[in-house]
């Protein structure tokens, strides 16, 4: 295996140091490290990162290979830093069984760019109406702790407390995709003026909010975790500052796209910018950074969601929602977040890496940059500037909501587990 | 003139204007020709592309282009391509490839016309999409509003109904204000957008206070599966509280006008004495629509060359 001493880099940002790379581990920070026969990789002005954890990717496969396969998905999540991704389930087929969370997490193994961690349904095929074998998944190899029938609520609230209690006894968490279905039947955007002027079907935030302040008063009733997917009101936000002020035990993401973008992208009617829960106002972008900068909200969760040509070149209302997110993450949380000065980089650390993490039970991520520790790790050079090219990126689709977008930062290089799955900015395989 | 006419906002008020002008030569032009015929588009291809079942208005947009002499094809969205899936997309380059210079576009889904304006070099005319907009039904509703009272400017106009489904609506409040009208909406509250504050109107509930204002009343068309949503408990009382009756009509100034883009729930939203009495202008409506169409057609197509 090979050694690696990173010259120069800032650990979270902090003053310049050496790293030395050895056997899958941090072997050393300090001063003028040196190791013979190490690969030296120069880093000055680069700054060093656990490698990133995301809550919430939708990686195709098995089903829609067309749009991204594991392996595709996964040099995406590399080349955005990431060292770890959460598979959404809404597979096909469904990620209900032990048997599919095994494969999915087996071709992770293989593509071998990041740890794959199988998200499992909640609900048998999605469906909403039982449980499925919920234990049977977080016991197979794949060891699923996140479950979630995103794309879909748990909207039943007597199924939804069930699944709350049930994953307690493996230390388990039902992440939700909150969405009141009878308020957003046929819903294609964000509902305010923009919807109104545009014809669009709206989505209110009341049916988000009406399902987050359900839900944290079952996990407060049944003393069990929550986790609420791509928080995307300010509503929202409030209603979980207040479920945290009382102790609940609730953590939330929001995703890059609604930390930038507002409905206004509508009035184009490119269905690029069609996703679930939809782009909504500034001043709810205003809350959810707010939100992320005071730790409301845990962590930044892409909801990658790549969608072949045809399912996006079409009638709004006949787009498929989601947009790509793995490669831009980071790019987003600086733009955002970073360079207005409301999260410093040991704050991104922590809300893209450690929570996360710790969210979804993964002891060998968002560990510190410390000796001894796992070497998942990620130099970002926070002055490189790039307008983004969907024809460049490494997702097998383009539904990137931010082409032609000038956005900060570059992920030079990324490790897992001491082995470069990006170097110069490119995939090592 | 933009090249695309998608929404009222396509339109500033010199364009509008000239739109009913022209409109109103033409009228001149034809009245009392036999042939009622002008040279204007001759050789110019005008595709009618409707994914949505309306006679009325494809027969308009037909009878417009024809009236202009262009060549007129009808592609109907059933027993075509595209009910074996054609896409969007692909229809707008075939259409394209056959030399189209305009497509008159009907589609159920709000923005299909933006979108397809994207994928043809010809004029895209939004022929009523989702629950977006309707422009040209505003144009002729604009006109035949000149036409009775005169003039736009300052004009009250009354529209009532679902104005939260209403691509009529939308495109009425947008190029009325462009007019200088001042357009009220009534509905009930289910039936207007969240956001309709934002619109250039105001909003009321009661139709009974706001009829002695109006001189123009715009009974917009109520479908009955909003009954089954819960927008409101039934036709009965939606038609008490909001249709328009002859004892309602009697609040309304003089010389206020009745009209209705069709087609009509006779004793829904409008009582028969009110459809056929000599307030109301649907039939105009109807006329107009094609005297406004040729217009638009001319400027977007022939306008130009002139």
């Amino acid at each position: 295996m090979t050694t690696y001493l990173i010259r120069g880099a800032r650990p979270l940002g902090s003053d310049p140091a050496d790293i030395l790379v050895k056997d899958g581990r941090i072997a050393a920070i300090g001063d003028s490290l040196s190791a013979t026969g190490a690969e030296v990789i120069e880093a000055a002005g680069l700054v060093a990162l656990p490698g990133l954890v995301d809550l919430h990717t939708h990686l195709r496969e098995p089903g829609r290979e067309d749009a991204e396969t594991v392996e595709t998905g996964s040099r995406a999540a590399a080349l955005g830093g990431f060292t770890a991704v959460h598979a959404m389930a809404n597979t096909d087929p469904v990620a209900d069984t032990a048997g599919v969370v095994e494969q999915v997490w087996r071709l992770g193994q293989e593509a071998g760019l990041v740890d794959v961690v199988p998200v499992g349904a909640v609900t048998v095929g999605l469906g909403g109406g039982r449980l499925a074998e919920l234990g049977a998944m977080a016991d197979s190899a794949a060891r699923v702790r996140v479950f979630s029938d995103d794309g879909h609520c748990v909207s039943d609230p007597a199924l939804m407390r069930r699944a709350l209690e049930y994953v307690k006894a493996f230390d388990g968490v039902v992440a939700q995709h909150a969405e009141e279905p009878r308020l957003t039947v046929g819903a294609q955007m964000h509902e305010g003026d923009r919807s109104a002027k545009l014809g669009l079907t709206g989505w209110p935030a009341a049916a988000e909010e009406a399902i987050i302040a359900r839900d944290v008063l079952l996990a407060e009733h049944v003393g069990a975790r929550l986790h609420v997917c791509h928080v995307s009101t300010a509503g929202s936000v409030e209603i979980l500052r207040w479920a945290k002020s009382r102790g609940v035990q609730v953590t939330a993401e929001v995703t890059p796209h609604h930390l930038l973008l507002t409905d206004e992208c509508a009035e184009s009617y490119d269905p690029v910018f069609k996703v679930n829960p939809p782009l909504r106002t500034d001043a709810d972008v205003e809350a959810l950074r707010a939100g992320l900068a005071d730790g409301t909200i845990d962590a930044v969760g892409t909801d990658h969601a790549p969608h072949a040509v045809e399912d996006k070149e079409s009638e709004w209302a006949q787009a498929r929602p989601g947009m790509l997110g793995l490669e831009q993450a980071l790019s987003v949380v600086i733009q955002t977040m970073v360079e207005p000065g409301r999260l410093d980089w040991a704050g991104v650390a922590d809300r893209m890496s450690v929570r996360p993490a710790v969210i979804g039970r993964l002891g060998e991520h968002g560990r510190p940059l410390a000796p001894g520790e796992p070497a998942n790790l990620v130099l970002v050079d926070p002055s490189a500037r790039a307008t983004v090219d969907p024809a460049a990126l490494a997702s097998r689709s383009r539904n990137s909501p931010y082409a032609g977008r000038e956005l900060p930062g570059r992920v030079v290089a990324t490790f897992l587990r001491g082995v470069p799955t990006v170097l110069d900015g490119k995939a090592t395989k | 003139m933009k090249r695309h006419l998608l929404e009222a906002a396509d339109l500033d008020r010199d364009d509008a204007t000239l739109v009913l002008d022209t409109a109103a030569q033409i009228d001149q032009a034809l009245a009392g020709r036999e042939v009622k015929k002008l040279p204007t588009l001759r050789g110019r291809t005008v595709v009618n592309l409707f994914y949505e079942d309306s006679t009325r208005t494809r027969i308009s947009f037909e009878l417009a282009a024809k009236r202009l002499s262009a060549d007129v094809i009808n592609f109907s969205a059933k027993g075509s391509s595209v009910s074996k899936g054609e896409s969007l997309k692909d229809t707008a380059l075939t259409l394209e490839a056959m030399g189209a210079d305009a497509v008159v576009v009907r589609h159920g889904a709000s923005g299909a016309p933006h979108r397809l304006a994207n994928w043809v070099r010809g004029s895209v005319v939004n022929a009523g999409d989702g629950t977006h907009e309707h422009p040209t039904q505003a144009l002729l509703d604009a006109y035949t509003i000149r036409q009775r009272l005169g003039r736009l400017e300052g004009v009250r106009v009354t529209i009532v109904g679902d104005v939260l489904h209403s691509r009529v609506a939308r495109s009425n409040v947008g190029l009325l204000h462009t007019l200088g009208a001042e357009v009220t909406l009534v509905a009930p509250p289910t039936l207007l957008p969240v956001g309709v504050g934002s619109w250039p109107a105001e909003v009321g509930y009661d139709l009974d206070a706001v009829l002695p204002k109006s001189d123009v009343v715009m009974m917009l068309r109520v479908q009955a599966e909003r009954m089954n949503a819960s927008y409101f408990p039934s036709a009965r009382e939606y038609s008490r509280r909001y249709g328009l009756d002859a004892r309602r009509m009697t609040a309304l100034p003089d010389d206020a006008i009745v009209m209705h883009p069709g087609p009509m729930n006779r004793g829904m939203e409008i009582a028969a004495e009110v459809a056929d009495s000599v307030r109301s202008t649907i039939v105009e409506q109807v006329a107009n629509g094609v005297s406004t169409r040729m217009a638009v057609l001319y400027l977007l197509l022939g306008g130009s060359q002139q």
